[in-house]
């Protein structure tokens, strides 16, 4: 109880700052006039004939690759920067409870700005018959793509005081996440991969569990995936966090 | 209350701090002095549990601060150097997280924001954000979120930095009104401050513990320390030859002769412990004598003389090796 409580002020303070400074509202902006930009336009998603949102769920785990680890990246590179970290870290609670905190005070963040997306909804249910199973677990694969980038933020953040390295290093693992299941990439391996590696990769990929999400199947392989990734990534940061020799 | 246990820091091949132990009792104000860099910050950052030791523990209150974390840290209120804090709330958001943090409930946590607020003198900037404060005042949130809980327990890293004289003495003040009934430990290169509040006194230099004691204590070591000085009139031999026959005096320094008065320095002998009766002895050496005595006094040793003494600064180092 008392640790849910920490959790949850540690959060509350966290989306104290997010909505405190600009950026929160031009990541918004940035966030819904880019993925309206490539749904609509690149995608052509009138002349597609097809009342679904796949071209609309088809670039979020793009767009997210540079614009949730830019919302991450603060996590605790700030923390470090400005010293504030050596007033939370000690205080009588545990350190994963403020590892926890933040990462769900961004993750409701990205979540917001996701819910800020429903009139693409509202626009395909006006013009036909969607199925709207498959774009609640769209949803949901959008959410488990951000949950996992923002994981990885955290670990890159917790290392350095710097955001801007804490942005840059998280975008490129979270690249190699997406790429490895990339039928692009994926398909220069399997001539000279046995196919039972590739697949391996492939399942690494965050890409990979995305896209079942998307046709509408909820499997608890990808939920399995997503979970203990998030949660690798967070035990990670408090090993780091711990065992750190500075500010 | 606070029991620091054979504390080690190393990183790496450097040992930061090394084997430092002692203890603070309630109605204790320990000055944790040092010059920079000696392990000052460090040694109270593994206290308050910011660190992992290397070896050792420190146990607040019973807790310790590696066993029982949580517990331990909650009696701690912790100033940190360079008073952080978050810029972007204001003092009372920040104030309230704090409190809610700590385990208050709102209406509770409402009520010691205000009080901090009043002790620390925050009323004016109590909706500005942290970032638009001067120093002094970002200073005094961070130490009104040390005290907001009552803690037993106090760790102060350079409580006065920054601040200016009206501000220095009122925090001065704070900290002696509240040393009567909780533990503080507070760092310092600030040597007048011991005086002012400490009632003991650690030094540190280079990671080892070089001095425990009380502040009377660390003066006596001074090699100044007994020192008596007295101003006579008297034929200057006489008056030399006198002094010198005194028990306890080692030696006799004649620090100016002008219009027929004599001020000499009675250096004591060490070997023979200090001894408070020399002024009097001389006293009683220039009345015999009818010599007109016009000035008396015992040094009482400064705390910068012994400070310079037992550490090893990091200029004289150089100046060495210069040389």
């Amino acid at each position: 109880m008392r640790s849910l409580t920490n959790v949850l002020c540690v959060m509350k303070r966290e989306l104290h700052d997010y909505f405190a400074s600009p950026v929160a509202y031009v990541f918004i902006i940035i966030f819904l006039a880019l993925l309206g930009f490539f749904s609509f336009q690149l995608d052509d998603f009138f002349g597609y004939g097809q009342a679904n949102l796949t071209p609309f769920f088809r670039w979020h785990p793009w767009l997210f690759l540079i614009l949730v680890p830019a919302i991450g990246m603060r996590q605790w590179a700030e923390e470090r920067r400005s010293g504030s970290m050596e007033l939370l870290l000690t205080l009588p609670i545990a350190v994963w409870q403020a590892i926890t905190g933040k990462f769900l005070a961004a993750w409701l963040f990205v979540g917001l700005a996701l819910f800020l997306t429903f009139p693409a909804v509202l626009t395909v249910i006006g013009l036909g018959d969607p199925d709207l199973g498959i774009i609640a677990t769209g949803y949901l694969g959008s959410m488990m793509v951000a949950g996992i980038y923002l994981a990885i933020t955290s670990v890159t953040s917790a290392m350095t005081r710097s955001q801007v390295v804490s942005f840059i290093v998280s975008v490129v693992i979270c690249l190699l996440l997406v790429l490895a299941g990339w039928p692009m990439v994926t398909n220069i391996f399997v001539n000279w991969l046995p196919g039972s590696i590739v697949d391996g990769i492939a399942a690494c990929s965050v890409l990979t569990h995305y896209q079942s999400l998307q046709r509408g199947v909820i499997d608890t392989r990808d939920l399995v995936y997503a979970g203990s990734v998030i949660i690798f990534c967070l035990f990670t940061t408090s090993v780091i966090l711990r065992n750190r020799r500075s500010l | 209350m606070i029991e620091v246990k054979n504390l080690v820091k190393r990183y790496g091949p450097k040992t930061a701090v090394d084997d430092v132990s002692f203890s603070v009792e309630r109605g204790e104000v320990l000055g944790f002095l040092g010059p920079n860099g000696a392990g000052k910050s460090t040694t109270m950052r593994m206290i308050t549990g910011f660190f992992p030791p290397s070896s050792g523990t420190a146990v607040i209150g019973g807790k310790d601060i590696i066993e029982a974390d949580v517990e331990a840290k909650a009696l701690i209120g912790y100033l940190p150097e360079n008073a952080p804090a978050y810029s972007e709330m204001s003092v009372e958001k920040f104030l309230t997280f704090m409190a809610e943090i700590r385990g208050f409930k709102r209406a509770e946590a409402r009520k010691l924001v205000e009080k901090a607020i009043v002790t620390c003198y925050l009323q004016s900037v109590r909706h500005q954000t942290v970032e638009t404060l001067s120093k002094g005042y970002r200073h005094r949130a961070c130490f009104a979120q040390a005290i907001l809980h009552d803690p037993p327990v106090l760790i102060l890293d350079e409580p006065t930095d920054g601040l200016d004289p009206n501000q220095k003495r009122e925090m001065r003040d704070l900290i002696r009104r509240m040393g009567k009934h909780k533990a503080i430990i507070l760092s310092t290169h600030i040597l007048e401050e011991v005086d002012a509040v400490c009632t003991r006194v650690v030094i540190i230099d280079q990671g080892k513990l070089i001095f425990n004691g009380s502040p009377d204590e660390l003066r006596g070591q001074s090699s100044a320390a007994g020192a008596v000085s007295i101003t006579v009139s008297g034929p200057e031999k006489a008056v030399r030859d006198a002094f010198k026959k005194l028990p306890g005096v080692k030696r006799v320094d004649i620090a100016d002769i002008s219009d027929g008065r004599i001020s000499l320095i009675l250096t004591p002998d060490k070997g023979t412990g200090r001894s408070p009766d020399l002024a009097a002895a001389a006293a009683r050496v220039a009345a015999e004598n009818t010599w007109e005595l016009s000035e008396l006094s015992t040094n009482p040793g400064r705390l910068e003389d012994v400070f310079s003494q037992i550490t090893v600064s990091d200029t004289a180092k150089k100046g060495g090796a210069l040389s």
